[in-house]
């Protein structure tokens, strides 16, 4: 039996009455015997693998479909070992799949996530799920023929023997069931066999989404769900002073009023976010009505009540000429001493990155039912697990009575880490004694969110007289990421936002990383580009303007910084950082700059494993910025699935544009300022680049994620383009506020 | 999912009520087939194709007609569902997602959408789609300022691939009444 003693982990073997064989990793459940079990009924089993009697395969996704690509992609690796014809591969969305074992909680499908897995273990796992089935089908037909299976190959869904017989999967399925599992893990494919992996494959539920029939969060039905809305305090920390709701329980179609206590003061967010008056009715619009009529007075937190968008900026420079409360990233070589050799060969800049929203076009919802024993929910989440834990919180129910189901997921960027929303959504259950499905309004969200963080950059550096970097300062005041934040509880406080490794740490012999805590009430959260993103606009700008004031060529600074392709570290190849961005910048023909008042810019990170480099040329006429080309190359190790990569990437990098351009969330009177699009625009298909290329290395390497690193470097490449274009250098995001008052 | 008592797949006669009660019945037309809507008249058409008809194809995402996932075509025409009131759909020719290929399995769009695999986390697309098809029932062969024109918010950024899809279909031969 194969074993994942690490996981209490085993891949199992089962049929279906219908005949079809089965083929699933399960978590050693407390009632199973140690090894034993490898056999059990269909119904137990909703699995990775179903090879069904007609010759159709089903697959598990796992992950919850958030548009990277998971569904899609995760399956390619199962039917790969498999030697599936993806014609008839059917995949399907695995619910949770939470279990009791002897040691505690465990996944039956591994790390249901959203992240995207794309890492090695996970590669391994869904392979050898594939090759078991494989073999199992194999043995199968070798005893039909009474042939040795060494000498049977697969393809496309057939078993052939060296004679040119075929059988198909469908055929052997029923008899594969009845085997044992092979007992040691199988050995996978030489990478130089892979039929699907590498191949570019479309979204395997294309179909349904355009046909506007598959089912979001927002979109799903449980029994005779009612549906509720939520009118929240619009002061961080603060409460319900007063209430009226006679008017809207008066409103027909409105069922019940229900008050929701907010989080509790100072401990982490592990529920809702805000204390709030839910309406609960038969329909949206009857429950949005009732919202409108309810009569609320709110008591603000007089920690935060003062809080504006210009205090936080007052206090974050404040905070910057302050060093007694910095705490120490990393610190190499001695930077003061750098100062001193540099005798006044300074540099210096600060840069301002403002709170920003989420903003997933489709927002927050859940859909839940709650009795003494059971929850059933449905919900777009990217941790279900998460979800399970604060539903028992909160039921009170067993988490392996917590049944949660997965649909796809309009949008994420972070925001589903978090399971707010479903905290909510089961307490108004419980409130209203009846199925709810709880839906946020755009209003709701903009206004309620983990934000991404505040902070101010002030960066320095040192040059010799070979205007050679000697040393370097990046020095940040920043709303912490793990403030109430159970994830990262225990980290310190720049965990999230600064990374001690990042660009250009490494190479430059003496580096200083400061941060300093900046207090503020608006929670915060994960964000696209997370740390990397955060970081990366700061240093690639300043790299810039490095390159400019002492006239080099930007390019040519990287590389020089770059110098020798080596391992630097575990995860930093500068051989692969320089590969790929010399691929941007000849595609961008950086040697040839434009003549016509266009601009061109380039910013390269590395970060995961993976590697980035952006180049764009822009021009700036009156108040409109025109992106005419945008160039992402990157090198993520293998390839799995290159239309997706291809698809990640330049959504990744219009999703960077949009939240650098217009995006950001300001405070006045202790209060989100913004409530909908019109105050917190996203990019439109006008403002997006004219053209945008991406160009990926396909590597041997191991595969890695690439939407944080190509989220660091679209920002910076951008905004040094907008330079090139104007001369005018946007220190403050979002762009074009700041580039406009400046021009 | 529950049986819907407001679905009608055909029109029927409206049951005696009360002349108050009638007054506020609003017979609708939605992808060929006819409705009675008897609740709220000022109910956003949005709400009603979501909670009542149970269409939802059509996806909230402003409320206030910004961002296009509640596009729909009344009389060919795109708007967003989420200002149209309900009494305000009377006699008009209501198309949605669901009912856009008509007989036909997929819309040219939709064909093109697949071919370019522009899909992210599909949420805006079914308004993209509609957006585009009303653009192509006024301009079957639009450039690219009016594909640019379409204001859908997306916010993945599949705006290239949604363009790509739009030039496909807008390229591809004419195929039966559409």
């Amino acid at each position: 039996m194969i074993f994942d003693s690490s996981r209490r982990r085993f891949l199992a073997v089962g049929a279906s009455a219908a005949g079809a064989l089965l083929v699933g990793w399960r978590v050693q459940a407390q009632d199973d015997l140690p090894y034993l079990g490898a056999r059990f009924q269909a119904p137990q089993l909703t699995d990775f693998l179903r090879v069904e009697a007609d010759g159709t395969v089903v697959i598990g996704a796992r992950g919850c479909e958030v548009g990277q690509g998971v569904k899609t992609d995760l399956p390619m690796l199962i039917a790969e070992e498999l030697d599936a014809d993806w014609n008839r591969v059917r995949v399907e969305q695995l619910p949770y799949g939470y279990v009791d074992t002897d040691s505690g909680p465990g996944d039956r499908y591994g790390d249901q996530g959203a992240g995207g897995d794309a890492t090695p273990a996970a590669w391994a796992q869904l392979r050898q799920a594939g090759a078991v089935a494989r073999w199992l089908l194999v043995q199968s037909a070798a005893q039909q023929w009474s042939l040795d299976p060494a000498t049977l190959r697969t393809e496309a869904g057939f078993v052939i023997a060296a004679d040119g017989r075929k059988l198909g999967f469908g055929e052997l399925a029923a008899n594969a069931a009845t085997l044992d599992a092979p007992p040691n893990p199988l050995p996978l494919k030489d990478p130089a066999q892979f039929r699907l992996i590498g191949k570019p494959m479309r979204t395997v539920d294309a179909r349904e989404v355009v046909l506007g029939r598959t089912e979001y969060g927002i979109d799903s039905y449980l029994g005779n769900a009612l549906v509720a809305v939520i009118a929240r305090c619009p002061y961080p920390g603060g409460a319900l002073a007063a209430l009226d709701d006679a008017q809207a329980r008066q409103l027909s179609g409105v069922r019940g009023v229900h008050v929701l206590p907010g989080p509790k003061p100072d401990a982490p967010f592990d529920g809702a976010l805000a204390a709030g008056v839910a309406v609960v009715a038969d329909d949206t619009w009857s429950a949005l009505r009732g919202r409108d009529k309810l009569k609320i007075t709110w008591k603000p937190d007089p920690a935060w009540a003062g809080d504006s968008s210009a205090s936080l900026e007052a206090r974050a420079q404040a905070l910057l000429g302050d060093d007694a409360h910095a705490i120490v990233v990393r610190n190499d070589g001695d930077f003061a001493k750098a100062q001193k050799a540099a005798r006044g060969n300074t540099i210096q800049a600060r840069y301002q990155m403002p709170l920003l929203a989420h903003a997933t076009l489709e927002p927050p919802s859940a859909t839940i039912a709650v009795s003494r024993d059971k929850v059933e929910l449905i919900a777009g989440l990217h941790d279900p697990a998460g979800a399970s834990r604060v539903l028992q919180a909160i039921t009170g129910v067993a988490r392996d009575a917590i049944d949660i189901r997965l649909p796809r997921a309009g949008g994420d960027l972070g925001r589903r880490l978090h399971n707010d929303f479903v905290a909510e959504a089961a307490l108004v259950a419980k409130a209203a004694g009846k199925p709810v499905k709880l839906v946020w309004m755009r209003e709701d969200d903009l206004q309620h969110d983990f934000y991404r963080p505040f902070g101010i950059h002030d960066l320095a550096a040192t040059l010799d007289h070979r205007k050679q970097i000697t040393g370097w300062s990046h020095r940040v005041a920043a709303t912490p990421r793990n403030w109430r934040d159970e994830r990262l509880a225990g980290q310190p406080a720049f965990a999230g936002i600064l990374d001690a490794d990042a660009f250009p740490a490494g190479l430059v012999a003496n580096l200083q990383q400061w941060f300093s805590a900046l207090p503020c009430g608006l929670p915060r959260g994960e964000f696209l580009g997370g740390a990397q993103a955060f970081q990366a606009f700061a240093a690639q700008s300043f790299l810039d303007e490095i390159a400019h004031a002492t006239r080099q060529d930007p390019l040519v600074l990287r590389m020089n910084l770059l110098g020798a392709p080596r391992m630097l570290r575990p995860g930093f190849d500068t051989g692969r950082l320089a590969g790929v961005l010399r691929i941007a910048a000849g595609k961008i023909d950086w040697q040839h700059k434009p003549t016509n008042g266009h601009g061109l810019g380039l910013a390269c990170h590395a970060g995961d494993g993976a590697y980035a480099a952006h180049a764009f040329e822009v021009s700036v006429d009156g108040n409109d910025l025109t992106i005419h080309r945008a160039v992402c190359a990157v090198d993520a190790g293998r390839t799995l699935n290159p239309l997706n990569l291809q698809a990640q990437v330049a959504n990744t990098t219009l999703a960077a544009i949009s939240a650098s351009l217009h995006e950001a969330i300001t405070l006045k009177a202790g209060q989100v300022q913004q409530h909908n699009f019109p105050d917190y625009p996203l990019l439109r298909m006008r403002q997006s680049p004219r053209a945008m290329e991406v160009h990926s290395i396909d590597s041997a390497a191991d595969a890695a994620s690439v939407d944080d690193c190509v989220a660091a470097s679209a920002a910076p490449a951008l905004a040094n383009a907008v330079f090139a274009a104007t001369t005018v250098r946007v220190r403050k995001l979002p762009l074009m506020p700041e580039l406009l008052r400046l021009l | 999912m529950p049986d819907n008592p407001f679905r009608r797949t055909k029109p029927e006669p409206v049951p005696p009520v009360a002349a108050s009660a009638r007054e506020k019945t609003v017979p609708l037309r939605i992808n060929g087939k006819a409705f009675f809507h008897n609740g709220d008249p000022d109910m956003p058409l949005l709400w009603y194709l979501r909670d009542v008809l149970r269409l939802t194809g059509s996806k909230y995402g402003c409320g206030i007609g910004e961002c296009g996932a509640c596009t729909v075509l009344v009389d060919g025409k795109a708007q967003h569902a989420c200002l149209l009131p309900v009494k305000s759909m009377a006699q008009r020719e209501i198309v949605t997602i669901e009912g856009l290929a008509g007989d036909a399995a997929l819309h040219p769009l939709q064909e093109a959408w697949i071919a370019e695999d522009a899909i992210g986390c599909g949420y805006c697309q079914t308004g993209q789609i509609m957006a585009a098809a009303a653009l192509l029932k006024r301009k079957p062969r639009p450039d690219d300022a009016d594909i640019d024109a379409i204001p859908n918010l997306c916010r993945c950024g599949t705006y290239p691939r949604i363009r790509a899809a739009i030039a496909r279909a807008a390229t591809a031969p004419v195929e039966g009444k559409r």
